[in-house]
């Protein structure tokens, strides 16, 4: 659509001041490819590099070759070491980041419907506390949990949560819930208001409005808030690290910040960049699959 | 006449009247997680950051001490009464000071560096050609990998025979605790952020009418005084929300560190690294206090950002509204001389504009 309107005011323009309009039209044109080119390859070649020094032999690590030279799948292999543990460490991530976008989601669904559509007193403060909590710095709730989690307060002993699932996936809501919430109310403020009103004439109270109207239209914005906090959960590295601290509770992301060589202290690298890549990967799919519903998503919270 | 008002008063419009109830019990449940996760721990770390582990042998009993006083504000104050010194970039100061001067640092240069690629990246993705869709999707390839992937990455990147050496032809030991360790944190963090300002920024730029831009060629303004006239005011309030949202993320830093140079290395400590280290020392206090610290610090720079660039950050109509409101009803009280009887809710919805 704007490509349309740029055509059209460039051909008016044209008529008006044609020879210096051509000019500047070309020269913009040129600068814009080439701007674009390189915000492609900023984008994409440190990636390029890790996903080539995957393919590499172990033994190549450092080699600046633009193409593996020989390929390998080696370093794939070698992720899966059993000292890794990278399997369990993978369905950990798993189990950790399906069932905090699923509470989310519950939790999520009714606040964002409440803030986007209903009118009540304390709104500003509501939206005010969810934002606030998105800005919050988790190492201040990590610190007390740990406490609390290692059994160190007295008369709360009987919350020894370290190494279990609970403990990881409660305290992420922190930061999962106020996204989820942050990002359906803005998919929610965008229904028409009309639709609900429709179902209302018809009969509906507002909860049946909201189920049989609402919900059904909202499922791409349902459906986007799932894979925006499923990512941010599933990238989380500072609550896996302190409350899963047994290789077998790692999830993937402090599996890899923990990969050791085979000889000591040599790092790894083909290693660790196999698994990054392996990591990465199924999210860059469904990211690049949904990107316009994401940037959507993602602009929406801060662009009004 | 009673009996005439009372049915209509029972009779609710379910459009606007009466809707508080339900709002409070749809809003209950996400309230009370966040006041168990967020509010509760919160007051447990302010508990924590007045107290001490006991450490050493107790002089009486000659055992090793166990459980915990309670030491007032010593965990802050000792930043001042009984510095530990350590030696990073900014000389031989107290950890806790140096690693708030690295949090700062950090985040003043990165913040910099990703707005002003980030702007760039977005004026050129404005320039409505062929191929947009390409370039949004490469944009959130940084997006999309994690944090500790991509401290990997640039760690692979920054290595000492790693190839960002080999195009430079130096040897620079990025990844040793030094003062290039910084730049190959602020490198990783920029290249992972900028285009998350670019795509915020671009969908500002989408919402100028184009036809600004011609009244403006045909006042005969410059593509200078049209960028700096028309294009950052216009895209400011998408801007500010956006520098302000990595602004308070840049200032929580843990994962690069932490992935990539490691813990403990002062050239690059942050407060919430720092409080992770004392943290898993079991010096819970001050682990607490340095956390608090940071906390604080963000709230005042959120203030800051609110109060002085007039960031928008709940951006929902209907809240505005109220403000407005409120404003214009304590106005006409002063004229009056009346006491304000001050809205809380207000007759239109937010939704129906948006």
């Amino acid at each position: 659509m704007s490509t349309a309107q740029a055509h059209v005011s460039a051909a008016e323009l044209a008529q008006l001041n044609k020879p210096q309009r051509d000019g500047k039209y070309w020269a913009g044109l040129i600068a814009g490819i080439v701007g674009m080119g390189f915000i492609i390859l900023y984008c994409v070649l440190p990636f390029y590099w890790m996903v080539v020094s995957s393919l590499r032999l172990p033994s190549d690590g450092f080699s600046t070759d633009f193409l593996p030279n020989p390929a390998s799948v080696e370093n794939y292999i070698a992720v899966f070491a059993p000292q890794n543990m990278f399997g369990s460490a993978l369905v950990n991530s798993l189990i950790v980041s399906t069932t905090t976008t699923l509470l989310t989601l519950v939790f999520g669904i009714l606040a964002a419907y409440a803030l986007a559509r209903l009118r009540f007193a304390a709104k500003g403060i509501v939206l005010s506390i969810i934002i606030a909590c998105s800005m919050f710095p988790g190492i201040t709730l990590v610190i007390p949990l740990f406490k609390l989690f290692s059994g160190n307060y007295p008369g709360f002993e009987w919350l020894y949560w370290m190494n279990t699932y609970q403990a990881l996936i409660i305290p992420t809501l922190s930061f999962g819930l106020p996204l989820a919430v942050w990002n359906l109310t803005a998919f929610f403020r965008q229904l028409p208001v009309e639709l609900e009103q429709a179902a209302m004439v018809d009969g509906c109270t507002p909860g049946q409005a909201f189920v049989k109207v609402i919900l059904p239209l909202a499922a791409p914005g349902v459906f986007t808030t799932a894979i925006i906090t499923f990512i941010a959960v599933w990238n989380d590295y500072m609550i896996a690290l302190q409350f899963g601290t047994e290789p077998q509770m790692y999830t993937s992301i402090v599996a890899l910040s923990k990969f050791t060589g085979q000889y000591g202290f040599d790092t790894p690298w083909g290693t660790i960049m196999a698994a990054g890549v392996m990591i990465t990967v199924p999210l860059l799919v469904a990211v690049l699959i949904f990107q316009r519903r994401i940037v959507a998503g993602l602009t929406a919270g801060g662009v009004k | 006449m009673a009996d005439s008002q009372a049915p209509r008063k029972a009779k609710k419009n379910p459009l606007s009247d009466g809707q508080g109830g339900l709002a409070a019990l749809l809003i209950s449940p996400t309230m009370a997680v966040i006041l168990f996760v967020v509010g509760l721990p919160i007051l447990m770390s302010i508990r924590e950051s007045v107290f001490r582990t006991n450490e050493g042998v107790d002089p009486n009993t000659g055992m090793v001490s166990q459980g915990e006083s309670f030491v007032g504000l010593q965990n802050f104050t000792d930043i001042f009464a009984n510095p530990s010194l350590v030696t990073g970039n900014w000389g031989s100061i107290d950890r806790l000071l140096n690693s708030f001067i690295n949090t700062t640092w950090f985040t003043i240069a990165c913040v910099t560096l990703e707005t002003i690629l980030g702007v760039a990246m977005a004026l050129i993705m404005a320039k409505a050609f062929k191929g947009r869709g390409l370039v949004r999707a490469a944009i959130l390839v940084p997006w999309a990998i994690p944090t500790i992937v991509s401290a990997k990455m640039w760690g692979l990147i920054f290595a000492a025979d790693g190839v960002m050496n080999k195009v430079i032809g130096q040897q620079i030991l990025w990844l040793a605790d030094g003062p290039q360790s910084q730049w190959a944190i602020i490198i990783a963090d920029v290249w992972k952020t900028a285009p998350f300002i670019g795509l915020l920024t671009l969908a500002g730029l989408q919402t100028i009418p184009a036809e600004v831009y011609e009244a403006a060629k045909v006042d005969g303004a410059s593509a200078w005084q049209q960028f700096t006239r028309i294009t950052l005011p216009m895209v400011k309030p998408a801007l500010v929300v956006a520098v302000l949202f990595r602004t308070l993320d840049t200032m929580r830093m843990f994962d690069l560190p932490a992935g990539m140079i490691g813990f403990g290395k002062y050239f690059v400590e942050t407060v919430s690294t720092l409080a992770y280290v004392e943290n898993n020392n079991l010096r819970y206090g001050s682990a607490a206090a340095y956390s608090i610290i940071l906390f604080v610090y963000i709230v005042f720079v959120a203030f800051l950002f609110v109060r002085l660039l007039g960031a928008d950050v709940v951006g929902d109509d209907e809240v505005r509204a109220i403000a407005d409101q409120r404003k214009r009803q304590k106005a006409a009280a002063k004229a009056s001389g009346t006491k304000a009887k001050l809205a809380k809710t207000t007759v239109t919805s937010g939704s129906a504009s948006s």
